[in-house]
């Protein structure tokens, strides 16, 4: 297997959408690769590091606008 | 050298993918008319919403009119809404859309999902380095969340949108590539490319300096 191969599959490898065959090759180029270990190792900690991330709490003047333009449809609704 | 082997990323349900016990009963509640329930659910998301709708338009007033927008319509259509999906991703189809018109009227000529896109191993550059265990605790919350959302702005919108679908918001390949109107390939392929494009703006933040 070659490395092309390994970030033509890397995400499916990542999202474990790959047959075991595939898998079971790609694994073993990364235990001899490491330049690709360190490719899926740092993709893997890049998601990782975005799916934790926590959204900013909606600015306060923001949230205010939201929550008058819903309450005035809503009113609007409910008559 | 650690082991070669990897951990599933997402080997256990991802926190959105739980669907909150009162949700259901939420929706069924707003449905009927009470305000209150509707007002939770808002209360619940508006912080993923205005986060998903800002890093789309990239403009905070179109952010925040494509949240709003986002919430009066599901407000209107919720009798649309037959619970064969999570109501939150019900909720990011109807802001992708809003946040994309927005986009679309500012930048006409630049947003298109559905051109052709490569692989992405040029995408590699060939001094790889480690970044340790945790690299993202080298960095104040407030410095770490401004190198997030830089890298992220720099994407271009095609690849963007996917990424943050996927792996922000943490829908599956399938509802966004149903959320997008894009195929699960071309969800794939741009989210391939997403990846390693911002793997290789946070290196050079991450990457372990030659004496640390």
């Amino acid at each position: 297997m070659k490395c092309k191969t390994i970030i033509v599959e890397l995400a499916n490898y990542l999202d474990e959408d790959l047959d075991p065959g595939l898998r079971a090759e790609i694994e073993q180029h990364l235990d001899k690769c490491k330049d690709c270990r360190l490719i899926v190792d740092t993709t893997k900690k890049t998601i990782q590091i975005y799916c934790n991330s926590e959204p900013a709490p909606l600015p306060e003047n923001t949230r205010q606008r939201l929550h008058e333009a819903l309450q005035k449809r809503l009113r609007r609704a409910r008559n | 050298m650690s082991s070669p082997k990897m951990d599933p990323i997402k080997a256990s349900p991802l926190p959105s993918q739980v669907v909150k016990e009162d949700e259901p009963l939420l929706v069924a509640s707003a449905k009927a008319g009470e305000i209150p329930a509707f007002e939770t659910l808002v209360n619940r998301y508006e912080s993923k919403i205005y986060r998903l709708t800002l890093n789309i338009t990239q403009n905070r007033e179109d952010a925040e009119d494509a949240m709003q927008e986002a919430f009066l319509k599901a407000f209107e259509h919720l009798d649309e809404f037959e619970g064969n999906s999570r109501f939150y991703t019900w909720l990011v189809r109807i802001a992708v859309n809003q946040a994309l018109m927005k986009l679309r009227k500012r930048r006409p000529n630049v947003v298109s999902l559905d051109e052709q896109v490569d692989t992405g191993e040029d995408l590699v550059q060939r001094d790889v380095q480690d970044w340790g265990p945790s690299p993202e605790d080298r960095y104040k919350q407030t410095e770490l969340n401004s190198i997030l959302s830089s890298a992220v702005a720099e994407l271009d919108p095609a690849f963007r949108i996917v990424f943050q679908l996927r792996d922000i918001e943490e829908l599956s390949t399938e509802e966004t590539a149903e959320a997008l109107d894009l195929s699960v390939p071309a969800v794939k392929s741009r989210l391939l490319r997403a990846r390693l494009k911002l793997r290789q703006k946070l290196d050079r933040y991450f990457r372990r300096s030659e004496n640390s």
